[in-house]
This record gives C-alpha cells, sequence and structure tokens, in this order.
C-alpha cells in the first residue's frame, strides 16, 4: 500500500532531530526510540545553549539591581514574557504570569478564585477526563469553601457529554475548568465552544493547555479563555518553568496566592501593599534561566513553523493508528474525531506494565499506568494503558519500531 | 540463614546461563504464569500492597517452624519476581526470613524492578515480608 504521508514526515522530523542530541543516545544498548513526549518534551541545542549562555554571561538577581549585568537580566527575562505574550497572543505582558508549571498554575487560580468568589453550595465544574492536577487543586479549595465539584461525563469513544456539559452549568457554577487536549486520550475538547456556552452565563473558564500548547498554534485572544496555563517542559523548555495567563480584569481582581519577595509594593508591619501585574502573582525569585530557556523553546517552534509542527503530528497520529491497528488483540483507548499525536492502547491478554517493561530492553520509551487520571481509568473499568506520545522529532521509524516492539512483547507475554 | 543464601546462589546459577534479555525475561514470564494463585478471597484491599503501575497481594502463614507466602499480582512480570522471592523465603523460619539479605536480585540484573522509584508494590512487598518474618519471630520467642 502507498503511503503517501510518510515522506514528508521522514523529511520534516529528519530536520528537527538534528538538533536534539539526546536522541543520539542509547538506551539499554539499542538505539532510543522516545516515545514519551507528552510527559515532557525533549529539548533542542539552541535552548540547551540558551541556558548554559545565560549562567555564563548574564546571570544576576532580576529586577532591583541598579548594576548593568542585573539590567541585562532583566532584559532577558522580560523578554521572555514578550515572547510569550506574542506566542499566544495575549492582549498584554501584564497577562503573562511565570509559574513552576501547569499544576502550580491551576492551584494558583484555585486558591485565589477561591478567595476572592467561591462560597457554600458553589459549583466548580471540571471533566472526567482531567489531569489529577486539574481534579485537586479544586478539591481542596471546594473543601475549603464549601463548594461541590461537578464533573461532565465523557462518550465511551473519549469525546465529551456535550449535552451533559450544557445542563451543568447552572447559577451556582463559579468556574469551569477543562483540559484542552487530554493526556490519556488525545482528545482535543471543543474549548472554544464551551468557552463561549460559559460567558453566556458570565462564568469564567479556565483551559488547562499543557498538552496543546505545543502541539497547535493557540491564539488566546481568540480563544476568548479567562485563564490558560501551560507547562515549559513539555513545549521544548526547561523543566520547572510554566506559564498562568489570565485576562487583566480577573488578575486585578484576585488576590495573590503566596506572599513575599516581588509581589508586594509596600511592606508594614501593620500591613502590604502588592505589586502590579503581572508581579503581584510573582512571589521570590523567578525561574531566570527557565524563562530564557522557554523563551528560546517558543522562538524555536516559532522558527521551525508551528503549522508545520501541528501538521507533522496530524500525519504522524494517522500513520501510526493505521500502523498499530494491525496488531493482533490491541483496543485504542481514545477513540475522538479530533485527536492529537498520542495513542493509548491495551493488547489482550497483556498487562500495560508488562509491555513497559519489555519496550524498555528493546530502547522504546512508552509510558505506561493511569497517566494521573485514575478517575478516568475507573470509568472505562481498566489498570492503566499503554501511551505512546509524538514530537516534532518523532520519525515514521520510531512508529515502525514500537510495532515491531509491541508484536514481540505480545507473543512473549501471551 | 544458609538455605536462603543457598536458595539464592541456585537462581543466580540458573540465570548465568541466559545469553540475553529475551531468554531472561521468556522464563521470568514463565515463573509467573505457573506461580500458584492466592486464594481468590484474599485478593482484597487487606492483603494488597498498592504499587502505581501492578497491584500485588501477599498472604503469610506460619506452622511455628516457619513461615510459607502466598502471592499474586496482576502484572506477569512482576508474578515471575515474586516467584522468585516465594522460592528463596517460602518454607524459611522467621527468624531467617527477618534477617534476609536478597543480593540474588541484583546479581540477576533484576536491580531496576526492586527500586524504590519503581512503584509496582515490589520493594513493598520484599518489606513486608520480611515484617511477617519478624512478627512470627516474636510470636515464637514469646511462647518458648
Amino acid at each position: 500500500m502507498m503511503d503517501t504521508s510518510a515522506p514528508h514526515i521522514t523529511e520534516f522530523a529528519a530536520r528537527i532531530r538534528a538538533d536534539f542530541p539526546i536522541l543520539q543516545r542509547e538506551m539499554n544498548g539499542k538505539p532510543m526510540v522516545f516515545l514519551d513526549t507528552a510527559a515532557s518534551s525533549q529539548k533542542p541545542q539552541q535552548v540547551i545553549d540558551a541556558i548554559s549562555d545565560y549562567y555564563e554571561n548574564t546571570h544576576a538577581n532580576v529586577h532591583r539591581g541598579l548594576y548593568q549585568l542585573s539590567q541585562e537580566a532583566t532584559d532577558a527575562h522580560e523578554e521572555a514574557r514578550r515572547q510569550a505574550a506574542s506566542f499566544f497572543n495575549a492582549a498584554s505582558e501584564r497577562e503573562i504570569i511565570f509559574t513552576k508549571g501547569t499544576t502550580d498554575g491551576i492551584n494558583t487560580i484555585a486558591f485565589s478564585l477561591g478567595e476572592y468568589c467561591i462560597g457554600s453550595g458553589d459549583e466548580i465544574l471540571i471533566t472526567e477526563m482531567e489531569h489529577h492536577a486539574n481534579i485537586v487543586p479544586w478539591q481542596m479549595m471546594a473543601a475549603r469553601k464549601g463548594a461541590h465539584l461537578k464533573v461532565v461525563p465523557i462518550h465511551d469513544d473519549g469525546m465529551l457529554n456535550m449535552e451533559a456539559f450544557h445542563e451543568m452549568l447552572t447559577d451556582r457554577t463559579r468556574i469551569l475548568s477543562v483540559v484542552h487536549i487530554s493526556n490519556t486520550l488525545g482528545t482535543i475538547n471543543p474549548v472554544k465552544r464551551m468557552i463561549q456556552k460559559a460567558h453566556e452565563r458570565n462564568i469564567p473558564v479556565l483551559v488547562d493547555g499543557a498538552q496543546s500548547a505545543a502541539h497547535q498554534p493557540i491564539d488566546l485572544q481568540d480563544l476568548d479563555a479567562d485563564f490558560f496555563v501551560c507547562s515549559g517542559h513539555k513545549m521544548l523548555g526547561p523543566t520547572g518553568i510554566g506559564i498562568l495567563y489570565g485576562k487583566e480584569k480577573w488578575l486585578d481582581a484576585l488576590p495573590p496566592y503566596q506572599g513575599g519577595g516581588e509581589m508586594i509594593e509596600t511592606v508594614r508591619f501593620e500591613g502590604t501593599t502588592f505589586n502590579k501585574l503581572p508581579f503581584k502573582f510573582e512571589a521570590g525569585t523567578p525561574n531566570i534561566a527557565g524563562t530564557v530557556g522557554l523563551s528560546e523553546a517558543m522562538k524555536y517552534m516559532i522558527q521551525v513553523g508551528r503549522k508545520e509542527i501541528a501538521a507533522h503530528d496530524q500525519e504522524l497520529l494517522s500513520y501510526a493508528t493505521n500502523q498499530l491497528e494491525n496488531i493482533d488483540g490491541i483496543q485504542f483507548v481514545g477513540q475522538a474525531r479530533e485527536k492529537t499525536g498520542l495513542i493509548s492502547f491495551l493488547i489482550d491478554g497483556t498487562h500495560p506494565s508488562d509491555v513497559g517493561v519489555l519496550l524498555d530492553k528493546m530502547g522504546i520509551a512508552v509510558r505506561t499506568g493511569h497517566h494521573c487520571t485514575q478517575p478516568l481509568m475507573q470509568r472505562y473499568g481498566i489498570p492503566g494503558t499503554v501511551r505512546a506520545s509524538f514530537g516534532p522529532y518523532t520519525t515514521k521509524e520510531d512508529i515502525d519500531q514500537l510495532k515491531r516492539g509491541l508484536e514481540r512483547a505480545a507473543q512473549m507475554l501471551r | 540463614m544458609e538455605k536462603i543464601d543457598k536458595i539464592q546462589d541456585e537462581i543466580i546459577d540458573e540465570f548465568g546461563f541466559f545469553d540475553d534479555w529475551m531468554q531472561k525475561y521468556e522464563y521470568i514470564i514463565d515463573l509467573g504464569k505457573d506461580l500458584p494463585r492466592i486464594d481468590g478471597d484474599k485478593k482484597t484491599d487487606d492483603y494488597r500492597i498498592k504499587g502505581c503501575q501492578s497491584q500485588v497481594w501477599l498472604d503469610a502463614q506460619s506452622d511455628g517452624e516457619t513461615v510459607n507466602f502466598f502471592a499474586d499480582s496482576d502484572a506477569v512480570i512482576t508474578k515471575g519476581i515474586i516467584a522468585l522471592l516465594i522460592r528463596v523465603m517460602s518454607g524459611q523460619s522467621a527468624d531467617d526470613i527477618a534477617k534476609s539479605d536478597l543480593y540474588f536480585i541484583d546479581q540477576i540484573g533484576l536491580k531496576e524492578h526492586l527500586s524504590p522509584t519503581r512503584s509496582n508494590g515490589l520493594v513493598s512487598m520484599v518489606k513486608k515480608m520480611k515484617s511477617y518474618g519478624l512478627a512470627y519471630a516474636h510470636q515464637n520467642s514469646a511462647k518458648s
């Protein structure tokens, strides 16, 4: 059978791969096949160099130093904020808060919104396919405030039950917090439509963009999300840095999350006044090397082409789906119409962890288990899945190796 | 203690014959398939050792002299390793179990499966076996 998509995959990924030094290494004595990008992406040389260069030539604490070095570090740090605002088309760089990552961003909003406007009997709406990071912070806040967590169910194919969603938006709903792309199912949720519906009732919406930020171009003004959170390490950047976007009117209104340096205007023992945005939400010395690295990662994606990255992702998804469905006894978990480049599955007669152990021996890195979505696993009544997820550097050959590896593992285990 | 170390040495010898990882894992998988299952009524939370990736159930019974272990897992490689642990530990004296040093794991190249960072329940299982040993040893010394 002719596969017309294959040449493009090969050419694009081959060009990209050269920038990712780690992909040259071996794992268990075999050339490494890295298929765990949804957990954390690998980093191009440009990002690694930007971080070393920052520490070699530019590092000092930001915002307070009068000397040239501190000014240069501040410039690099604030340039990253401008880069992020432009990357996601935020209305202003005051709407970009640097965090530790997606989890930190959700905790910030869950806490601050809770203090601001959540009371007894209010409702927080999430979905059945949320990552634990978009469940637990809301549960903690709900417990403090006497609020209720409401969960929009999904269909068997991994798509949201939109009818139920419409019914679950009520006069008591104070926030909708929804994952843009499911890290377990790959489902791309219709967040723009959901935001419109929620806004009809003046309900603010947080979009968990951990999986989407690197996989498709995102225009936050067009999306009209009130809050959007993502992690640098899943978008070719370093670990320990993330972005919390919030509309200025919301960030102005909400009380700060953590107190400390940077976030204050004046401190007296009698009371403190807070700094203006974005610093109000950035207590303590920021992760400057992190913002510099993330900025470089965003530049890299722009340079490679975000539309090209998204197109490559879709081509790989269809190539991988076609290849893997020939494996005897494979069951895909998550077959939504719109999906991103990840495939979750089970193979009849095998346990996901056994498959993962054998693939590791063959040099193939996949993730197995519940993927931090235990309620979703309970919904499907399964112990976990095997998940292969793709990045811009993933090739057709990686998928072919995975297929061969899975056939061999299944043969050994049955 | 000698008996435990003798069995460990036997296992190390057996694994020495394997040329590659595939043979080794095929053997472990076979052991896993052959492991006598734990009684169905014991596959409950009371006997469960929590792991992130796979579940393990463990029961211990003592006749006063020795301690016997029964275990199961939902993952077959985990079960195969359990079979090895049972071969070494089951039927030994409580005191020997409590004091055992399971060096065979390292020697046959399965250390990664019993690393504290791999949450498959096996590390907790070894700890639990030893604490059963300790508990039965106490019980025996109290009686005598």
